[in-house]
């Protein structure tokens, strides 16, 4: 917690215009704290700091906890470690809904991208419910296959579009699959925070019921779980943040896989303590990811999601070397 | 004493294929039943309609006092405890913490975690697991596993206790260690076992299936009868009073080989 709030301080200073540490608070206590404050700081320090850096910053952490949420939820309900917000087919769909939407007209990643991204998402998450139960149950294998084979008609029919679109929209359409937060203002940060609360708070009070489920269907349903109506919750709960989460930041890899299984390795798999540790953990990479996106190429910017993967994958493999097999930390 | 469980003309039909043909058993409380069969005879479907992961397509169950077709998951849990033959093996948590898996069911404010974590300690010292409580369960042995597993049942306190072919992994030591403990809780229990011996030297009673059908139930030394035996398993045995116990002793040979050989 504190990690991520020093983090956050840290990479509102950073950036094309370094603004020192001291100076970051002093603008940020202005504009947070009542009263009289004497401004220390020029116009535009207070403009990139205030209105650009801090949206930005705060809705990588927003989207990095939800991911992490995701990936979490995902994997002990479908016992796959695998799992991460790609594989129920959410991610996919919200990327076709979103290129869908900057085709048919918006340019920019506008309220059209978002709520088509997020439309998708739902739907997505609805038609793999459909194609999973079967009698009233739903299997975990069922599932994941359903949600595979979606995402590859998903990703298939999108680089159909993607191919056949018109030149001008393609390095939105680019940046959007490759995943950033570029387009971050005050604006977009309510919805994906709101339905961040929203989703956390389920997590949360359904730690026990996650608990259950990694023991197996069976065991699950003699702990008092109902089984089938948890999985129809959690595809509800994941669309929804998955959704939010594309609709502002395109699709990011990585992060709903990874950040689970590292957070595990730490403090094991209750989720009573994994939960609120990886959504931290989440936002704590992605702060810094995205400031690193920002920065290391600057003046251009790279896309969150290449960053991720980049530094995410010999991470996570170095840990997986280092860790004793069948251990628990 | 009212019956703990009530399983009455029970009918499964799963895929198309029927399971069950109407069959009927009951357990007093704090009986410990034997449920006994070949492979396939109906013994883990017959055990999951008493904890409602199948639903009979016809007759009824009552498991500790509620109707399984209508009783909601969590209350059944908190009176009915199961040990399955599905295990998640890959379980990352430590003991201690699968045996708090037993806790779920209950209300959490009923004395806080600090007695969950008292009671789950207690169960496992029941199972003589306490020195695992900290180790991560997939590095237990397979009769260690099981002993845990148990223990998370017990720290559901449940009425029922429904035991899917428990002493699977365990050696000889660990499978009567394990029915004696469980004869001794005083909990109504529902086993079912392979070894036919074991099961009538713990069971109040036994209950025979073959092909989803009920063929026999009783006392141990009734059910268990050389002829009914080889009918249904296929095998040639005697049975002998145990020199010490007096229980039946089941000894068995293969069918075709001649009974006295001299």
């Amino acid at each position: 917690m504190v990690a991520l709030l020093v983090a956050v301080v840290a990479s509102i200073g950073i950036g094309s215009t370094g603004v020192g540490p001291g100076t970051t608070l002093r603008i940020l206590a202005a504009h947070l704290l009542p009263g009289e404050h004497v401004a220390t700081w020029t116009l535009v320090e207070d403009r990139i700091v205030w209105s650009f850096r801090t949206p930005r910053v705060l809705l990588a952490a927003v989207v990095g906890a939800a991911l992490a949420i995701v990936g979490v939820i995902l994997q002990a309900v479908i016992r796959n470690p695998l799992a991460d917000p790609y594989v129920l087919g959410a991610s996919s769909g919200a990327a076709l809904g979103a290129v869908i939407g900057l085709v048919l007209g918006a340019s920019v990643p506008g309220l059209l991208v978002s709520g088509s991204a997020f439309a998708g998402a739902v739907l997505a998450g609805l038609l793999v419910y459909l194609l999973a139960s079967r009698g009233g149950r739903i299997e975990s294998l069922r599932l994941v296959l359903a949600g595979v084979a979606l995402s590859y008609l998903f990703s298939a029919v999108t680089s159909w579009i993607t191919v056949t679109a018109e030149h001008g929209k393609l390095p939105g359409i680019l940046f959007f699959l490759l995943g950033s937060i570029s387009s971050a203002d005050w604006a977009t940060l309510p919805l994906p925070a709101l339905v961040l609360g929203l989703g956390a708070a389920y997590a949360l009070l359904r730690t026990d019921h996650l608990n259950a489920v990694m023991t197996g269907d069976e065991t699950a349903t003699s702990l008092g779980v109902d089984v089938t109506r948890f999985r129809i919750e959690t595809l509800l709960v994941t669309s929804l943040l998955v959704g939010s989460v594309v609709a502002v930041a395109g699709g990011i890899g990585f992060v709903g896989m990874v950040v689970p299984h590292v957070c595990r390795l730490l403090v094991g798999a209750d989720h009573r303590r994994l939960l609120p540790v990886a959504a931290l953990a989440g936002a704590l990479l992605l702060v810094a990811v995205d400031t690193l996106a920002r920065t290391a190429a600057a003046p251009r910017e790279l896309p969150v999601g290449v960053v991720t993967a980049l530094v995410g994958a010999p991470f996570f493999l170095w840990l997986l070397r280092r860790r004793p097999v069948g251990g628990v930390a | 004493m009212s019956a703990a469980l009530e399983i009455r003309d029970v009918d499964v039909v799963l895929g198309g294929r029927r399971l069950l043909h109407g069959v009927s058993l009951h357990a007093a409380a704090g009986e410990v039943v034997g449920l006994l069969g070949p492979n396939g005879s109906g013994k883990s479907t017959l055990l999951r309609t008493a904890y409602g992961v199948v639903r009979p397509s016809a007759g009824s169950v009552r498991t500790a006092g509620l109707d399984v077709a209508t009783a909601r998951p969590r209350e059944l849990a908190r009176r009915c405890a199961v040990l399955t033959q599905d295990h998640a093996v890959d379980l990352e948590l430590t003991v201690l913490d699968v045996v708090l898996l037993g806790r779920i069911p209950h209300p959490r404010s009923r004395g806080g975690r600090r007695s969950d974590v008292d009671l789950a300690r207690t169960c496992l010292e029941r199972v003589d697991g306490i020195h695992l409580a900290d180790r991560a369960f997939p590095t237990l042995s397979g009769g260690e596993r099981q002993r845990v597993l148990l223990a998370r049942a017990l720290c559901q306190e449940p009425q029922v206790l429904l035991l899917d072919e428990p002493t699977n992994h365990l050696d000889v030591a660990h499978q009567l260690e394990l029915l004696e403990l469980v004869a001794a809780l005083g909990v109504t229990c529902v086993v079912a076992l392979h070894d036919l011996t074991l099961a009538a030297a713990y069971c109040d009673r036994i209950a025979l299936l073959a092909d989803g059908r009920l063929v026999a139930e009783g006392a141990p030394a009734a059910v268990l009868t050389p002829e009914r035996v080889e009918d249904v398993y296929g095998v040639t045995c005697d049975v002998l009073p145990h020199p010490r116990t007096r229980r039946p002793l089941v000894a068995v040979s293969h069918r075709g080989r001649p009974v006295h050989p001299d």
